[in-house]
């Protein structure tokens, strides 16, 4: 097995004649965590979109867990171990979180009925109270819909997909954007359990103190182009700022922004 | 979130932000109604609606009363059943109505019998291939010609991206087209023996009921009644969650059309005729008996136990004017008012309940 879980070479997306993104190399080592920043427009989310088969990359390779892949959807890209919290929660507010959890990939019984085969609601109950427990996450009933929760509890739901599928990468999409305080804290310490459990994450975010805090490693977008790879311990808020603005492009990536 | 997490795990239970059940809200109107005609009719009849109050019967209900109640929901009801999966999408089905028509006068004319008093059926569409067949010829067409109109419609609505309320309009106008154009708006009458028999006495209730069972259990305990909230409730989750959309709508759309198609099979066999014009606005008395019923036009909520006490409260009301002997007119204006007041409460406890979360 590899020491990287998830590699792109060349990936390049571009809408029309819109050039979202170019030439993006990237490695990301198992166990790590990294943070994605970048402006608005810089070429983010376009990068998660392309790596969780939300769209169809231009051109360029992803290579994960030392297999080139090809997601055909997002569902490809879960079930090879990609587990995506978007930016957009993709939760559906009038089912309760066992359910949410298993949206799409229900445990079953009965399969030969088709569509009508049954859903093993025990053992997804059960799964998910697992799952919960390992993350930390506190939910005061599962069997609430998603629709009666605060937004932070609504982010650890979605969170939780992840401690409950044991999947290779987690890939967080501004994670607390939308958050207060406390609840900032909570997805943070679930953020940390994560990396206690040696799980990979990519988190995308505009919260330098909370990418200073979390992460092993920042990359800086900016339009479209990777600029800035860099350790969290070699540099310090106002240098990712003049990469994030264009006041500075990492020497390694002369010229290309 | 008073706890605050410090990572360690574990799970709280908070009874006190349980879900209190839709469907016991609709319950409760439903018995305020028939408290409100019972109290009514002691007033001014004299008499129960639902209770037996005459001393010559031993019985406690007024069984005839509770019969008719039924019975003249059954058929819509059966409609509703698949309206309320459509709504639950978020779609609507306009067409249910039409095809109830097209369905009756298609189906009818498979299920004729070849002699009427004694002389050759005077109101024959076929030759005397159609005449006599067995029973389940007329019903599997019947079937086929509901599932048509409801697969057409999933194609228009899942496929082709158009809007459910105008795809539904559309085939609404259609099928009533075809209904009328099947015998030039001639009535089609005098069917089988075992045609007949289909929608006789409490058959429709019986089949209603079964129905609503079935579906009741579908809609909660299967992949198909999930994926159905899911759309309904947050459609790009439920793309993102990898649920095929599309081949699902289709899906839920076929089953509404084919219930429409059953309800027209048994409507002509409890009438014994099929005529161009039947089926007339069920498509609305569905739609309203599944928002009564407490299912979300913006879809995600809704129940088919909702659906089924919404069709009975509408049965009461219906009862209960003949009762007090006012006209129709006043039912329909009051019905109107019911449909609405069910959603403005509906919202008001929506917004109640998420400003507590």
């Amino acid at each position: 097995m590899s020491d990287i879980i998830l590699e792109t070479k060349g990936l390049t997306k571009h809408y029309g004649g819109v050039h979202a993104l170019e030439d993006a190399d990237f490695q990301l080592k198992r166990g790590e965590h990294i943070a994605i920043m970048g402006d608005n427009g810089a070429g983010k989310s376009t990068f998660v979109r392309q790596i969780t088969g939300v769209e169809q990359r231009t051109r360029g390779d992803v290579i994960f867990d030392g297999v080139p892949v090809n997601f055909a959807g997002p569902l490809d890209a879960r079930e090879a171990g990609i587990e995506t919290v978007f930016q957009t929660l993709a939760l559906a507010d009038d089912l309760n979180v066992p359910d949410n959890l298993f949206l799409g990939r229900e445990k079953t019984k009965f399969d030969w009925l088709g569509p009508f085969r049954l859903l093993d609601y025990k053992s997804m109950r059960e799964d998910t109270m697992a799952g919960l427990v390992k993350t930390g996450v506190k939910i005061p009933n599962i069997k609430n819909t998603i629709a009666n929760m605060s937004g932070g509890q609504r982010q650890c739901v979605a969170i939780a997909r992840t401690a409950t599928f044991a999947s290779k990468l987690t890939i967080m999409d501004e994670p607390t954007a939308a958050l207060g305080v406390q609840e900032t804290a909570q997805v943070e310490n679930i953020v940390r359990t994560l990396k206690d459990q040696g799980e990979s994450l990519i988190l995308v975010s505009h919260n330098m103190r909370q990418v200073f805090d979390l992460v092993d490693r920042i990359i800086v977008f900016r339009r479209g182009r990777i600029v800035a790879n860099l350790n969290v311990e070699d540099t310090d808020g106002n240098d990712v700022v003049s990469y994030i603005t264009g006041a500075k492009t990492g020497a390694e990536y002369e010229g290309a922004a | 979130m008073s706890d605050q997490s410090d990572g360690t795990g574990g799970l709280t239970f908070d009874k006190s932000k349980k879900n209190w059940p839709n469907e016991l809200n609709v319950f409760g109107a439903f018995v305020l109604i028939i408290v409100i005609f019972e109290v009514l009719g002691a007033i001014y009849m004299q008499q129960s609606l639902l209770f037996d109050t005459r001393d010559r019967f031993d019985s406690i209900f007024n069984e005839a009363r509770l019969r008719i109640i039924i019975i003249q929901v059954a058929i819509i009801g059966i409609i509703a059943i698949g309206v309320t999966q459509v709504i639950i999408t978020a779609g609507i089905d306009l067409s249910s109505g039409s095809v109830v028509g097209a369905t009756a006068m298609v189906a009818m004319s498979f299920a004729q019998v070849a002699e009427v008093n004694g002389g050759p059926n005077p109101k024959a569409i076929f030759g005397e291939w159609a005449l006599d067949l067995p029973v389940l010829v007329p019903v599997v067409v019947g079937l086929t010609v509901g599932l048509l109109a409801g697969t057409v419609n999933g194609i228009l609505v899942a496929f082709a991206r158009i809007p459910p309320f105008i795809a539904t309009l559309g085939m609404m106008l259609f099928a009533r087209g075809v209904a009328q154009w099947w015998s030039l708006g001639n009535p089609v009458s005098f069917p089988t023996e075992g045609y007949a028999k289909i929608g006789a006495g409490m058959m429709p209730v019986v089949i209603f009921l079964s129905l609503a069972l079935l579906f009741h259990f579908i809609m909660n305990y299967t992949v198909y009644g999930k994926h159905t909230y899911a759309i309904g409730s947050n459609e790009a989750a439920a793309r993102m969650s990898g649920i095929n959309v599309p081949r699902h709508l289709m899906l839920v759309y076929m089953i509404a059309g084919m219930l429409a198609g059953l309800a027209a099979v048994i409507l002509t066999s409890k009438n014994l005729t099929a005529q161009s014009g039947m089926g007339l606005s069920y498509e609305l008395e569905a739609i309203a008996m599944a928002v009564i019923g407490g299912v979300s036009l913006f879809g995600g909520r809704g129940s088919i136990i909702g659906t089924v006490i919404g069709a009975l409260i509408i049965g009461v009301i219906t009862s209960g004017f003949t009762f007090l002997r006012l006209g129709a007119f006043y039912q329909e204006m009051v019905l109107g008012c019911i449909i609405v007041g069910a959603v403005a409460l509906d919202q008001y406890q929506q917004k109640r309940s998420a400003a507590r979360a």
